[in-house]
């Protein structure tokens, strides 16, 4: 048997087919976009060697900083609504529907698994002023709050605001179960000896069941914080980065700079600084949370 | 199963101290949780009123977009919208990304299962780094790989094909298959395949029939979970593909959108809805496995 299992023959043929296709489609471009930094052009026009000149154009560049400013603002204000809204809906999964849970998380799961494009589509709708009132505006219209009928996605504080809610609303049933997945974990033993100890309700989850979740809080908020730097689907369909550049990210930022003007270095860079970013926000929440647990 | 367990000796603990102490504390009870069941129905009608008024609207005539008020309920069945969305391109988008997603899929499944094999059970020096290396995959930004990737199909002749999203959708469905599909391995006994070296088979008939039907549920999972991600791709679609006749169902609905979204809202709703429906199918039918498979997608960090 284990000279079978070390056979190299049969471990390549295994491991083979995979590890190609891998190398030659992930790790080989990834290699050569950094290679792309120091050249300017594009696939038509041919390339020239530019050295560390899209680092300095970056450094200065306007629109870049803010991009990272909105990339930043959009990541965190998501991260926590995402992780805010899901941790209250796993007590609710946990502490009041108990069994009867189910259903509910079933129902509220429902939104993660839709496309992007059609969730941006329906809140375009759900938002919209011209040629007619969407949902919203008919519903401020009808309680007579006419000042809050308004062109939503059309501003750049209230498109922001409707990206933000349509985020949470499309992720919050995901991290709802994730951390469902982290409550139940809680031995039950120790919350039953806090109840007998007096402790009740609200005190109850800050004392005892938040710090007993604080791992898998700390690996929630990491797969939020990675997913929301890397914003494009919705952003892309609902906005389009508009109005102006207001809700435009890094990702998009990087595409346009890429395959609308045709700058592959500039491009490049720009991804290179994202790639760098999601690196030390993941490894900052890292050192915290190793700080935090010990 | 540790969940339900937990869950069910949660309430037999509950009902035994409700007895112990039933009056005086339930009406308490009753009145403090009014206020929890009003936030469960309020995330309810939230998550669900949107979805509903999507799918009525799809049935409304342009006429009653005009005349009636958005919540109103449709005043028929006007079927025209989706036989008007599903001709004016939809149908065409919904055919490619059939045609994209599913061969992909099943490249997927099989080069990650006998390479989560050949990881997991085989024994070899460099099994740990390999299986980091496929690992650190999740976290590549997409947007790393697009230029490099652009210039090679541009100059194979890829670009505007299938098969540039082929080939894409299967290298980036490789790094979480194969990490899902090595834990599933680690649960199949060794015992039971050492048997079947003993009587005689090969190890590739080790894999193909006794490993392999034991870890079926993963494979359905994945192949779930990677439905997904691909049937709901919108960056590569939107990189790798330029004509019109060639996008994908969620590249194509952003155009189609464009196109008639402020005109007509009906077949732009029937169209948002044609897109929605295959997940939703599959939702309804597997939704335990989906949620499942989709939450131990993420954990692994």
């Amino acid at each position: 048997m284990e000279l079978l299992l070390r056979d190299r023959r049969t471990i390549l043929t295994f491991v083979g087919p995979a590890l190609l296709v891998y190398t030659l489609i992930v790790l080989v471009p990834v290699v050569w976009s950094l290679v792309y930094t120091v050249f300017e052009g594009n696939v038509i026009s041919g390339f020239q060697f530019v050295g560390l000149n899209n680092f300095a154009t970056l450094i200065r560049d306007q629109t870049f900083w803010q991009a990272v400013a909105f990339t930043l603002k959009y990541a965190v204000v998501v991260t926590i609504g995402q992780v805010a809204v899901g941790l209250l809906l796993a007590l609710l999964y946990v502490f009041y529907l108990r069994n009867a849970s189910a259903l509910v998380r079933t129902l509220i799961f429902f939104p993660v698994i839709l496309p992007t494009v059609a969730v941006a589509q329906l809140y375009s709708k759900l938002f919209e002023i011209q040629p007619q009132l969407g949902l919203v505006n008919s519903f401020f219209q009808a309680v007579h709050l006419n000042g809050l009928v308004q062109p939503w996605l059309g501003q750049a504080g209230t498109a922001f605001l409707v990206l933000v809610i349509m985020d949470i609303w499309r992720s919050m049933g995901f991290y709802a179960v994730l951390l469902y997945a982290g409550l139940v974990d809680v031995p039950n033993e120790l919350i039953e000896a806090a109840r007998v100890d007096g402790a009740h309700g609200w005190r109850l989850i800050r004392t005892i069941v938040l710090p007993l979740m604080t791992p898998i809080l700390f690996s929630a908020i990491i797969f939020s914080i990675n997913g929301t730097l890397k914003v494009f689907d919705s952003v892309l369909a609902l906005t389009n980065g508009g109005p102006g550049q207001a809700t435009t990210p890094l990702t998009l930022s990087m595409f346009t700079t890429s395959f609308a003007n045709g700058q592959y270095g500039y491009g490049s860079t720009i991804a290179f600084a994202l790639a760098l970013m999601c690196l030390v926000v993941t490894l900052v929440i890292f050192r915290s949370a190793r700080r935090n647990v010990a | 199963m540790s969940q339900t367990l937990t869950g069910q000796l949660d309430t037999t603990q509950e009902s035994a101290r409700k007895l112990q102490s039933r009056r005086g504390r339930s009406i308490r009870k009753l009145v403090g949780k009014a206020p929890l069941a009003i936030i469960v129905t309020l995330f309810l009608v939230v998550v669900l009123y949107p979805l509903v008024w999507l799918i009525l609207s799809s049935f409304k005539t342009t006429q009653e977009f005009a005349t009636q008020p958005t919540w109103a309920l449709p005043q028929g069945f006007a079927w025209q919208n989706y036989v008007q969305a599903w001709n004016s391109g939809m149908g065409t988008y919904f055919l490619n990304s059939i045609l994209a997603v599913f061969p992909s899929l099943f490249l997927i499944l099989a080069i990650s299962v006998s390479a989560a094999f050949g990881l997991e059970v085989m024994t070899w020096r460099l099994r740990n780094p390999v299986l980091f290396l496929f690992l650190a995959g999740i976290m590549v930004p997409l947007q790393l790989v697009l230029l490099p990737l652009f210039t090679v199909y541009f100059q194979a002749g890829l670009i505007d094909t299938r098969w540039a999203l082929i080939i894409t959708y299967t290298a980036f469905g490789l790094p979480l298959s194969v990490f899902l599909m090595a834990g599933f391995f680690k649960s199949v006994p060794r015992e039971v395949m050492e048997a079947a070296v003993l009587d005689g088979a090969s190890i590739y008939k080790v894999f193909y029939r006794v490993a392999l039907p034991m870890v079926a549920n993963g494979l359905v999972t994945i192949a779930l979970v990677q439905f997904f991600f691909l049937w709901n791709d919108l960056l590569f679609s939107l990189t790798f593909i330029s004509s019109d006749s060639n996008r994908t169902i969620q590249t194509g609905l952003l155009n189609f959108t464009g196109q008639y979204g402020q005109v007509d809202w009906g077949p732009t709703f029937a169209a948002i809805s044609l897109a929605v429906i295959p997940t939703l199918i599959l939702y309804l039918v597997l939704n335990q496995q989906v949620i499942k498979g989709l939450a131990s997608g993420s954990l692994k960090g």
